[in-house]
């Protein structure tokens, strides 16, 4: 096993990820597609850590970092979702527009 | 041998489970294919020696993903699958850009001339992990725990549909609340 | 330091619960017979279990209409997996199958996969009664692992350890239940939610005509109840090491003292479950969320200033 494979991996399921957060027009899909993303970003960190400094923490710590940063968008994400629909009905990306320049 | 084999059964579960989240009709069956995906990734951050990381990643994913269907089936028109129909929108521009990422992400991963390992992991990966996050990455932390807590409330104020107004009146002066639900400690 | 046990112990793990689990359901037969103003002997209730799972093996499976067969089967085949595997850090004596160092991490991993087992189990059977089953698993599982980690956490506190084995070791003198009360109550109950049993039985409960279990049958049914009572056990034999002093006592050896136990955990259980009536999710929640999750982190302040008083870390 080396660093390259790790990656490799990584960034397949980061692009999955991507493609899924374009793609899906209902907001919980795409939050999955944002998920699916993040889990190559701790797979990559965890093989940068083994592969390349082992020694030090900080590889660990973006870890927790990107767990962290997981947990909070599940929970903001939902709780904007929960607000939208309760205010008007909204569940798809392509009806909650008014942001759009 | 037997850590090549693992790595591939590993990695390809990870990813074919991962594109079969955005295949399938039933959210039931999308969001544990995700779970799925990210019990794989775990068994690989295990592979690299980071126990306590791989275990506190099946621990939270089981728990999110559990949570996440809940909210998947109440906000999805379809959530069982059992009508066919596509959800998607600009599927031709976000392939493009989603093998675009990969194939930059993947020659970078291959072409970089990477550094060579330094140093050795240490003894126990859960101490060094804990004294570093209690010194050197204490600000981390803090910022850490701090952002989650501003999230609770942030969350709960969004979520929420009635207030303390709601409930206890415009002076917060009622001597019973107006709940539908009363809660175990009666207030 | 590694104290695993060798392997042939993890093909032994499963006997073991399984023979406290029938032990306990005799148990609990007998108590809700006499409760009940309607006695069963002891040699009914010893051969119940036995006779009770030959039934269900031979009995009919049911299918819904459009169910998620796939699902479903997946959910109930994770509620004894993951309950063995769960127990897997439990030591046997002084040593357990797999000496983990991150041993009460993995526990709690494995235990969490009941919510993930009942859900599904509730979800794929496409019937309304079955899916508010599952819901309220979920709705009691969000009140009560908060608390049980925080109970867990103090335990590990304590013993300055995540590896159980260490956990037990350092209850040579005193048990940890005398330093963290409030956390081993937390504890023992969610041991009783993690199991939907007792007086958290609602996600499969009368009023839902049988709940996430309504439409199973056969063997699937038998699957998913043996899977319930391997994860009660499962999770009361793991109050021993953490709480009550593991294999350590006078006199007896320590897998006896173990045993010994583990035993009174679930009698206690067993006990106290026809006199407590079934809780709804609503008083539950605001119960857990309100009291019994400060008070375990309150807990697990206190046992954290005692370690550093003793000059631990």
């Amino acid at each position: 096993m080396n660093l390259q494979a790790y990656l490799v991996v990584a960034a397949a399921l980061v692009s999955v990820g991507l493609f899924g957060a374009l793609t899906q027009q209902s907001i919980v899909m795409l939050m999955m597609g944002l998920e699916l993303l993040l889990n190559g970003v701790i797979l990559g960190a965890a093989a940068f850590w083994y592969f390349l400094a082992p020694a030090g923490t900080e590889g660990q710590v973006l870890i927790v970092i990107v767990v962290t940063a997981m947990a909070i968008e599940m929970a903001a994400g939902f709780a904007v979702t929960t607000a939208i629909y309760r205010a008007k009905r909204i569940d798809m990306t392509d009806d909650a527009a008014e942001l759009r320049g | 041998m037997i850590t090549l084999a693992l790595f591939v059964v590993l990695a390809a579960t990870a990813i074919v489970a991962g594109a079969l989240v955005f295949r399938v009709d039933s959210m039931a069956r999308a969001t544990f294919l995700l779970l799925l995906s990210f019990l794989a990734v775990a068994g690989l951050v295990l592979m690299t020696g980071l126990q306590y990381l791989g275990v506190v990643i099946v621990l939270m994913m089981v728990i999110e993903m559990v949570v996440m269907a809940v909210f998947m089936i109440m906000y999805m028109m379809n959530p069982a699958g059992l009508m066919t129909m596509t959800m998607f929108h600009n599927t031709r521009g976000a392939v493009a850009i989603a093998a675009t990422v990969f194939v930059a992400l993947a020659a970078g991963a291959l072409v970089v001339d990477w550094p060579v390992r330094g140093g050795v992991p240490a003894p126990d990966l859960t101490m060094a992990l804990g004294e570093s996050l209690m010194s050197g990455q204490m600000l981390t932390m803090m910022t850490l725990g701090v952002t989650l807590f501003a999230t609770i409330v942030g969350s709960v104020v969004l979520a929420t549909g009635r207030g303390r107004y709601d409930r206890l009146g415009d002076d917060l002066g009622a001597a019973e609340s107006d709940d539908r639900d009363r809660g175990g400690v009666g207030r | 330091m590694n104290v695993a046990l060798p392997l042939g112990w993890a093909v032994l793990l499963p006997v073991l619960l399984l023979a406290v689990a029938w032990a306990a359901v005799a148990a609990d037969v007998v108590v809700a017979g006499r409760a009940a103003g309607r006695p069963v002997p002891w040699t009914t209730a010893a051969a119940l279990p036995g006779r009770e799972a030959l039934r269900l093996l031979v009995g009919q499976r049911r299918r819904a209409v459009a169910g998620d067969e796939l699902l479903r089967g997946v959910g109930g085949a994770v509620l004894p997996i993951a309950a063995l595997l769960a127990a897997a850090v439990l030591p046997l004596g002084l040593r357990p199958v797999a000496d983990l160092g991150v041993g009460i991490v993995w526990f709690n991993a494995m235990e969490v996969f009941a919510w993930a087992a009942v859900w599904l189990v509730g979800w794929g059977a496409n019937s309304t009664m079955s899916l508010i089953g599952g819901y309220r698993f979920v709705a009691q599982g969000l009140g009560w692992e908060l608390p049980h980690m925080f109970a867990l956490i103090t335990a590990a506190i304590g013993a300055q350890s995540l590896r159980v084995s260490d956990v037990v070791a350092a209850q040579q003198g005193l048990w940890f239940v005398v330093i963290m009360p409030v956390a081993f109550v937390a504890f023992l109950l969610s041991v009783a939610a993690m199991a939907f049993w007792g007086p958290f039985g609602a996600p499969v409960g009368r009023d839902l005509a049988g709940g996430a279990a309504a439409e199973l049958g056969g063997v699937d049914r038998l699957v998913v109840l043996t899977g319930r009572w391997l994860l009660l056990v499962a999770a009361a034999a793991m109050a021993v090491p953490l709480f009550l002093g593991g294999g350590h006592g006078p006199w007896l050896p320590a897998w006896a003292w173990v045993l010994v136990k583990t035993l009174a955990v679930l009698a206690a259980l067993v006990g106290l479950r026809h006199r407590i009536p079934t809780i709804r999710m609503e008083r539950w929640t605001e119960f857990s969320l309100v009291v019994l999750t400060p008070a375990t982190i309150a807990q697990a302040l206190v046992v954290t200033l005692v370690v550093l008083g003793e000059g631990g870390v």
